[in-house]
């Protein structure tokens, strides 16, 4: 296996509320290949924002940040603003949901390339500018003859493509796209994916895709992490995790996506847990249909699966459970209300 | 016609609950201080363009299309919360269009709506007992206040927020997405509906969630015997959740049919596309992709005879072929052609602004200043060499040069009402019958 452009290590985020600290990233190791693109999937307010945030460093005021994340030799969280600032754009990129909110609309969309380039490599001319730019506007799609217009003339399939160029332009290793094609329709989703997929082939550029669909894992991405309350509690390639989950999460969330071969609805019962106080031991416990009386007392170890697959549940670990503790767990049913 | 009406007598066997006739909203579009003035001039973007379809008792109605294809604006104005321009929506026989709003208001207890977004559906100043209470007090549908109260937690309990006592004095603030769309769902059933137009429920949801509420919204159908009219982008829960489906693209239903045949066997070349291009969780049942070009056009100024044909592969000569296909295919031509080709042949082209004034059957593609037409023309006849399978062409009939550019001739288009097609129904000229050309 090849050095990770991008490894974290331990990484815990905090919040600091009224209410307490809110773990929003609990314990996460996570490494990040050349050229590869890595799904990070889970229900909202499981963490997966703050975690792709966190590995770029950016995090909002009153969090705080413990563990590693390595890249080119460098833990990110000790770095000063200064130095990170530097990184971030030729080194690390982010794309977001709504690119209408991110493009300032009084700026050409050749304005917005010109000066992002000039920000970060002073030395470069107006034409190797312009050069550049159209180069990775042409690769996402947009005709050189549309250099010259606002945001507001374009779709908003073109604006995030826009987007995407506007992150490539600069080259950078690493790519955190944050719900890139939520806010947008079927068919401009599907040929956005595309794009995603051509961008692994033919960039070195390691992309750290969040989503909470399924469907877009499977097609866009070599592997997945899942993501509950914090933890990730399964990763592994994107082919072998969507089509034999190893933990009961992944598999509850792969059998509730509403796909074209859906015949009967699923759901998971429950919603996931308050961050500020999450369940002992293994967090998913109250809401997994496989829970054993050890899930609700000790905290499940982290399996080898053989390749780079881990799941962090007693299941795959049963030699290890104490006698008799791998008794089904006795619960009070849920409230049809606390549900949704 | 023959068989419209007969089709339409045997829905009236089964209990047709609302009939749309050739419905249209067109908003104006005020450009001018003078058009602001006078109300007339500036042009309209037609959000519903002659719609026509019936609603049989019971039935779930998927109305299913990307973002300005008009599904929102079409659920609302039957309900009248947008006026129709034109046309007819008929409850039960009765004439909804063109009601005053005094007397639609009362109607409006048959017709409820589900909004997409509960975060911003519910006030979030009043608790649920004064939300749901509202419509009861508005109707006038109970006489006391006990009542009312009564009514408020037994609808609280058929949308599962049980114990309703303890729902009916929460604030929307207190309450997960899922509760908040499952409050709204009870505030619009409370009133005793005959029609839900449910639009978006379940797309601001989580994926674990949507199940849980369409779930709720078929428990609530078998229970109510209510009828539904869903509107949405998401082909796979409309699979699940429709009888019938209608496929909308700007303004129009470009396909209706049942769910199973639209899913099995679509017909029109964009529903086509939209069944392949949804992202399928299970990687051994991927469909290989064959997408569309672009995105869904400008509702101000549509494509000129089939909306759909500048994305369609499968477009033929009279599918409608005007200039801004030819400024589309010069830029697509120039996008993969690279940098030296752009540089060389874009000189030759004038103002491409000037494609965008579509005229029907030809049009002038200007020369850059100082070039010659008869390079340009030149350059054509090279892409089209270069291409040969690009549809563009079989739209084309005749080329020239002219003193100051290229008259290009256009076969005439047609603009497709809906054809049958099989078991469903679709505006492809495709599917338009061999005795009627």
């Amino acid at each position: 296996m090849s050095e990770p452009v991008l490894s974290v290590r331990n990484l815990r985020i905090w919040y600091g509320t009224d209410r307490g600290a809110v773990r929003a990233v609990d314990g996460v190791d996570l490494d990040l290949e050349a050229g590869e693109t890595v799904g990070l999937v889970g229900e909202s307010g499981c963490g997966k924002s703050t975690l792709g945030r966190g590995v770029l460093g950016l995090l909002p005021e009153g969090a705080s940040a413990h563990g590693e994340v390595n890249y080119d030799g460098r833990n990110l969280l000790e770095l000063k603003p200064r130095e990170l600032r530097r990184l971030r754009g030729p080194d690390l990129g982010m794309i977001f949901q709504e690119p209408m909110t991110r493009l300032n609309p009084l700026m050409k969309v050749s304005k917005h390339f010109e000066e992002t380039l000039k920000t970060h490599e002073p030395d470069i001319g107006r034409k190797e500018a312009r050069r550049r730019s159209l180069e990775a506007l042409r690769g996402m799609g947009i005709p050189p003859t549309r250099y010259g217009q606002y945001p507001h003339e374009f779709s908003g399939g073109m604006r995030q493509r826009i987007m995407i160029a506007l992150a490539l332009v600069l080259r950078p290793a690493v790519i955190v796209a944050d719900e890139p094609t939520t806010a947008l329709d079927v068919l401009v989703e599907a040929q956005i994916l595309r794009i995603l997929a051509d961008l692994r082939r033919n960039f070195d550029t390691a992309l750290l895709l969040i989503t909470h669909n399924l469907g877009i894992v499977a097609e866009a991405c070599d592997r997945v992490a899942v993501m509950y309350a914090g933890r990730i509690v399964e990763k592994g390639a994107a082919y072998d995790i969507t089509t034999k989950p190893a933990h009961p999460y992944s598999r509850e969330l792969l059998r509730s996506t509403i796909s074209l071969s859906t015949t009967a609805l699923h759901s998971i019962p429950g919603a996931p847990p308050n961050l500020v106080a999450p369940p002992p031991a293994c967090r998913f416990h109250p809401r997994c249909p496989d829970a054993m009386r050890v899930c609700a007392s000790t905290f499940p170890p982290s399996v080898d699966l053989g390749g780079t697959r881990r799941s962090e549940c007693w299941l795959s670990a049963r030699d290890q459970i104490p006698e008799g503790e791998d008794r089904p767990l006795e619960r009070e049913a849920l409230a049809v209300a606390e549900e949704a | 016609m023959a068989a419209v009406a007969s089709e339409v007598a045997a829905e009236k066997a089964t209990g047709t609950l609302i009939e749309v006739r050739d419905l249209e909203v067109h908003f104006a579009l005020h450009g001018t201080f003078r058009s602001r003035l006078t109300g007339r001039g500036g042009g309209s973007v037609k959000a519903v363009d002659g719609v026509s379809f019936d609603l049989r008792e019971g039935e779930v109605l998927g109305l299913v299309g990307e973002s300005g294809s008009g599904k929102t604006t079409l659920g609302r104005a039957l309900l009248g919360l947008v006026r129709p321009t034109g046309g007819s929506v008929k409850l039960r026989g009765r004439e909804l269009a063109g009601l005053p709003e005094k007397e639609l208001r009362p109607l409006r207890r048959h017709l409820q709506m589900v909004f997409q977004d509960p975060h911003a559906s519910l006030n979030p100043a009043m608790n649920l007992e004064t939300a749901l209470a509202h419509p009861l007090q508005i109707h006038g549908l109970t006489k006391s206040s006990a009542e009312t109260r009564a009514k408020v937690r037994e609808a609280l309990d058929l949308v599962g927020l049980a114990p309703a006592d303890d729902f009916a004095v929460r604030y929307p603030a207190d309450l997960s997405g899922g509760q908040k769309q499952r409050a709204a769902i009870a505030r619009s059933i409370i009133v005793g509906p005959e029609l839900l137009v449910a639009d978006e429920p379940v797309s601001m949801l989580d994926m674990s969630v949507r199940s849980k509420i369409l779930d709720l919204m078929i428990d609530l159908k078998k229970r109510l015997g209510l009828t539904y009219v869903y509107v949405t982008h998401d082909l796979a829960t409309a699979k699940f959740f429709c009888d019938r489906v209608a496929i909308m693209y700007l303004g129009r239903i470009v396909e209706i049919g049942s769910t199973e045949t639209i899913f099995s066997d679509p017909k029109h070349p964009y529903t086509q596309a939209l069944v392949r291009a949804i992202p399928e969780p299970d990687p051994d049942k991927a469909l290989p992709r064959d997408l569309p070009r672009g995105e869904i056009p400008d509702a101000a100024a549509p494509p000129l005879g089939c909306s759909f044909h500048p994305r369609c592969p499968l477009a033929f000569e009279p599918c409608g072929w005007e200039s801004r296909d030819l400024r589309a295919l010069l830029e697509e031509r120039w996008l993969e052609a690279g940098e030296e080709a752009y540089s060389a042949e874009r000189p030759l082209v004038g103002d491409l602004e000037s494609l965008n004034r579509a005229e029907r059957d030809e049009a002038i593609v200007p020369a850059g200043s100082g070039t010659d037409p008869g390079a340009l023309l030149a350059l054509l006849e090279k892409i089209r060499s270069e291409m040969p399978d690009e549809p563009f062409w079989r739209g084309v009939k005749t080329m020239a040069a002219e003193t100051h550019g290229v008259r290009v001739v256009f076969e005439p288009g047609i603009d497709p009402p809906l054809y049958d097609a099989g078991d469903s129904r679709a505006a492809c000229l495709l599917y338009r019958p061999k005795t009627s050309v």
